[in-house]
């Protein structure tokens, strides 16, 4: 399988994507946010970080990069476009997903483990992974989800909710909301669901001796659902 | 503008000093040239009040690769990786303006550490701040944390360790230490040193702006009431620049066109091309009309003096000038050809085609002022006699819970939870552990490292203090199971033109210096901050000490969380119940004089090597140094983490029950070990002539002292890590 994973200056989680992909049988190619074109890819991976110093607001000016056209019409025939922190922030405001995030509810960074639950598991991403939570990480200012009513009723009505925060149990609850997120929301959807947009990193939680490792769970079944 | 006497004295420079320019010069210098004295012949940059003290320091060993005096200091980890790193303190602009002071201290310490080759793989910091119920402390605390936070996180570089406290000695003048660890191969290591004729002067990264022009002069005074007015000498960060910066600089480092690289730190252009010329024993000519500038019609006074950040200077390689702008091109950077080596020894500014400053670079470097200055030697305080009585009324599960919940003692999450501490994805032990370890990328390898600092020590007594931060410094990294290399020092302290004050830097300097060479564990970089009071009052003497450490399998280290019921607790090292100056004589019995426990260096190297000893031969489960609060804390904290509870037996041998587990005793670890390992673990400390009591056996959720007293986990652990989170909440 092949990936690419977009370095736009700013981006400081492209290494460490690069490394679980690699580690989980990608063949992973790094493409500068200046280039036209992507490589031939099945997964097209933003990473995290701080994209332009996310001045102005974060993703918005990697949003006009040069690359992102092509992404656009990879996304568009239906190719996996994967946005992990910074890169769901991207995302947003590439406007391939609804709605935005917003600064932390209580103004801080966080950094810390947290459990996630899926919500639909009908995808290329999360299709046959057995365990209903995961543990992931997250390490990020804005990543407090916000969208409109009706546009909450519409991704709820279209099934475009990835994950919630929840407890180790699965159980959602305002307490395990660690950004205020709207609805305990951690990850979304297109409608087509080749688009997923997340704040937590999968690629931080690759080793039992690190944060834990259902981070490899997520990637190993990515790949193998790929090659189905 | 006629230079004065009057005008040398505002700029810093007392009257001989302004002499000794002149006397140099032979001549008056102008306005440029005074600005550029001024910068080196600080404080912060000329050392002059410590470089005689600091020349005791050990600095040399097997595996030092680079002691004091470059940018940072480089130790050898085996298979041509070497670590590069170094502790900087950055008071003075975190007092005025605490988000952009530790952001750019944090800026420019890994500046520091990039300059010489190496990818920074993790930040540490050492912060004190003033009592909890001043009304600046919270402010300054977030601040800070924010500050760290928004540079550290952005850049991404994991922050995996540190150390916060308050007291009030930091009402007035809080403490912000920084401390980067880089990572880089033995062959690629950068150096300062300029070399070669006619070389190109380059300057890359931010233009240059009006902030932070005196900054280093700023450091350098002591603070008054009109402190708020120098708010524009503080520099403003932009870690997006810097992070561009770092990348730019390691892919033209990958080649071989760069002959010296110096950071803008302190003094910015004036220092850093001043130290390569100086090194490289040749002269440098600038022309300032080429230095990219932020803002229009700045002079070439401001340009020399300006503290921009994330700026460098490089010499290159002749021709090499078009494949060097090509990369920095790419990442968006400023980068241009400002100047030549030369051979004259001097520093030659030009500006509008005149030459607008020309000074011999000795008279900045080795000739710059050096004082012996006058210091008072400290005796050490008698011991208190605690009666009997003092300890009838205490309760030792309320005690503990006090203790505990103690600002300088209870969890610091709500600090280390908004740093990004698992990014680079290497990170095997983060912060709220005896040290931070990140694994070398890519192989078994890691690295641990922890900041320490004792001011009540230090204060009560320096040399001891001195030698015990580095004693802890050492401890905390066995306890993960690395072995000691190096330090690095940051030390602060008040007005060296005070004895009271210069004596207590005397000491503390001699105490790290005789245990540094005892542990075989050398000062390979470090930085002190004098100057650090308001008014007359001075902070406690803080050096902060950062140690580092290797471990050869990632695999194989230590934590400090209870591992199973049933196990049985050590402790090793002798107690002696000693009280004065602990946390419990100071904060539960108001007891604020005496001596600091007194350190054993033959013991503290012999009980490290022994439990590392124990460590390789697998036999320890889990570790934990007792420092501040003694035993029960130290165990109490092990409990919390592991969420096992544990029976404490009485030690066999006669010692009032609040000494022995309250005593502050050096020098000691407690370590869990399987019941059936008992018999080989006690072999090995007996040959090696090691003391230890058994503390207890591992239970499932209570600790429970004697028949008397029994506490539940749960309850110490909300005392733990409820106090900060309430303390910023209110």
């Amino acid at each position: 399988m092949n990936s690419s994973v977009i370095i736009f200056p700013g981006s400081n989680c492209d290494r460490d994507m690069d490394v679980a992909l690699k580690k989980f049988g990608f063949k992973n190619k790094m493409v500068w946010h200046d280039e036209i074109e992507l490589p031939k890819s099945d997964l097209v991976v933003l990473p995290g970080g701080f994209s332009y110093g996310d001045y102005l607001r974060c993703g918005s000016i990697a949003s006009k990069s040069k690359i992102i056209k092509s992404i656009i019409n990879f996304a568009k025939s239906g190719g996996l476009v994967l946005g992990i922190c910074n890169g769901f922030q991207i995302l947003i405001e590439t406007e391939l997903l609804p709605g935005t995030l917003l600064r932390n509810k209580y103004l801080e960074f966080i950094c810390k483990n947290v459990f996630v639950k899926i919500n639909n598991n009908e995808n290329n991403y999360f299709k046959n992974i057995k365990k209903n939570t995961l543990e992931f990480h997250i390490a990020h200012n804005e990543g407090n989800y916000f969208c409109s009513d009706s546009q909450i009723k519409e991704i709820n009505d279209n099934n475009q909710i990835a994950l919630f925060y929840c407890n180790e149990n699965g159980e959602i609850n305002e307490k395990y909301n660690p950004n205020g997120s709207s609805k305990n929301i951690a990850g979304i959807f297109n409608k087509e669901k080749n688009i997923l947009g997340m704040m937590p990193h999968p690629e931080r939680m690759i080793d039992a001796y690190l944060s834990g490792e259902d981070g490899s769970i997520f990637f190993e079944n990515l790949v193998n659902n790929l090659k189905q | 503008m006629m230079i004065s006497e009057k005008i040398a004295i505002d700029h810093g420079l007392n009257k001989e000093e302004y002499k000794k320019i002149c006397d140099q010069l032979k001549r008056t210098p102008n306005i440029t040239e005074l600005g550029i004295f001024s910068a080196m012949w600080n404080e912060h940059c000329s050392y002059k009040s410590s470089r005689l003290h600091l020349k005791n320091l050990p600095t040399k060993g097997k595996k030092v690769i680079q002691g004091p005096g470059e940018n940072a200091g480089v130790i050898d980890i085996g298979d041509d990786d070497a670590i590069v790193f170094k502790i900087e303190s950055h008071n003075h602009p975190s007092f005025i303006e605490p988000y952009q002071g530790a952001a750019t201290g944090v800026g420019g310490i890994m500046r520091d550490v990039f300059t010489m080759g190496a990818r920074p793989i993790a930040n540490l910091n050492s912060i004190h701040f003033g009592s909890p119920q001043h009304k600046k402390t919270k402010n300054l605390l977030r601040g800070v944390v924010h500050g760290i936070g928004g540079y550290g996180n952005c850049i991404g570089v994991p922050t995996i360790a540190g150390q916060t406290s308050f007291d009030e000695s930091y009402n007035g003048n809080i403490l912000v230490n920084a401390m980067t660890l880089g990572l880089v191969k033995k062959n690629k290591i950068f150096y300062s040193k300029a070399a070669g004729l006619n070389k190109p002067v380059i300057y890359v990264g931010s233009k240059t702006g009006r902030d932070g022009i005196h900054g280093a002069s700023m450091a350098s005074t002591i603070f008054d009431e009109k402190i708020e007015e120098k708010k524009p000498t503080v520099q403003v960060g932009d870690p997006f620049t810097e992070k561009l910066l770092l990348e730019a600089c390691l892919e033209l480092m990958a080649g071989d066109s760069i002959i010296a690289i110096q950071d803008m730190g302190a003094a910015g252009l004036t220092s850093s091309s001043i130290e390569m010329a100086s090194k490289g024993k040749l002269g440098i000519e600038i022309n300032l009309n080429k230095v990219p500038c932020r803002e229009s019609k700045m002079t070439p006074y401001e340009i020399m003096l300006s503290e921009s950040q994330e700026r460098m200077l490089i010499v290159l390689e002749n021709g090499k000038e078009n494949m060097a702008k090509k990369i920095f091109d790419k990442w968006n950077l400023d980068f241009a050809v400002i100047g030549k080596t030369t051979n004259s020894k001097k520093i030659e500014l030009y500006f509008d085609d005149k030459k607008v400053a020309d000074i011999p670079i000795d008279t900045l470097v080795e000739n710059s002022p050096m004082y012996d200055r006058k210091w008072k030697k400290i005796k050490l305080p008698k011991k208190n006699k605690i009666g009997k009585e003092k300890f009838k009324n205490l309760k030792i599960t309320n005690v503990l819970n006090k203790i505990l919940s103690n600002p300088n003692i209870c969890s610091k999450e709500w600090i280390w939870q908004q740093y990004d501490h698992t990014v680079m994805a290497d990170t095997i032990l983060k912060p709220g552990s005896d040290a931070g370890v990140v694994r070398i990328h890519g192989t078994n390898k890691a690295v641990a490292s922890s900041v320490d600092s004792s001011a009540n020590y230090c204060y009560a007594h320096p040399l001891t203090g001195g030698k015990q931060i580095v004693c802890e410094s050492w401890r905390n990294l066995i306890s993960v199971g690395a072995e000691p290399i190096a330090i690095t020092n940051c030390l602060n302290f008040g007005n060296p033109e005070k004895e009271d004050n210069m004596g207590e830097f005397v000491e503390c300097v001699q105490g790290i210096g005789q245990a540094s060479k005892y542990l075989n564990f050398p000062v390979v970089s470090g930085n002190v901050s004098f100057y650090n009071q308001t008014k007359d009052k001075g902070i406690k003497p803080t050096p902060s000490i950062g140690g580092v450490g290797l471990i050869q399998d990632y695999k194989k280290i230590i934590t400090m969380d209870l591992k199973k019921i049933d196990n049985i607790v050590l402790v090793i090292g002798k107690t002696e119940g000693h009280l004065d100056q602990s946390v419990f004589a100071r904060d539960i019995l108001s007891q604020k004089k005496g001596p600091p426990p007194e350190i054993n260096l033959f013991n503290e190297k012999n009980n490290g090597e022994t439990v590392l000893n124990l460590i390789k031969k697998n036999y320890i489960k889990s570790a934990h140094d007792v420092s501040l609060g003694g035993i029960i804390t130290a165990i109490a904290k092990m409990c919390i983490k592991g969420k096992k509870g544990i029976n404490l037996k009485k030690p066999n041998y006669l010692i009032q029950q609040f000494e022995y587990l309250f005593g502050e005793d050096q020098g000691r670890y407690i370590i869990e070990i399987e019941k059936n390992n008992f018999d080989k673990v006690k072999e090995i400390l007996n040959k090696s002539s090691v003391h230890y009591d058994e503390l207890g056996i591992i239970t499932k959720k209570d600790i429970i002292i004697d028949s008397k007293s029994k506490i539940t986990i749960d309850e110490l652990s909300a005392s733990n890590k409820t106090w900060l989170t309430n303390y910023m909440s209110k």
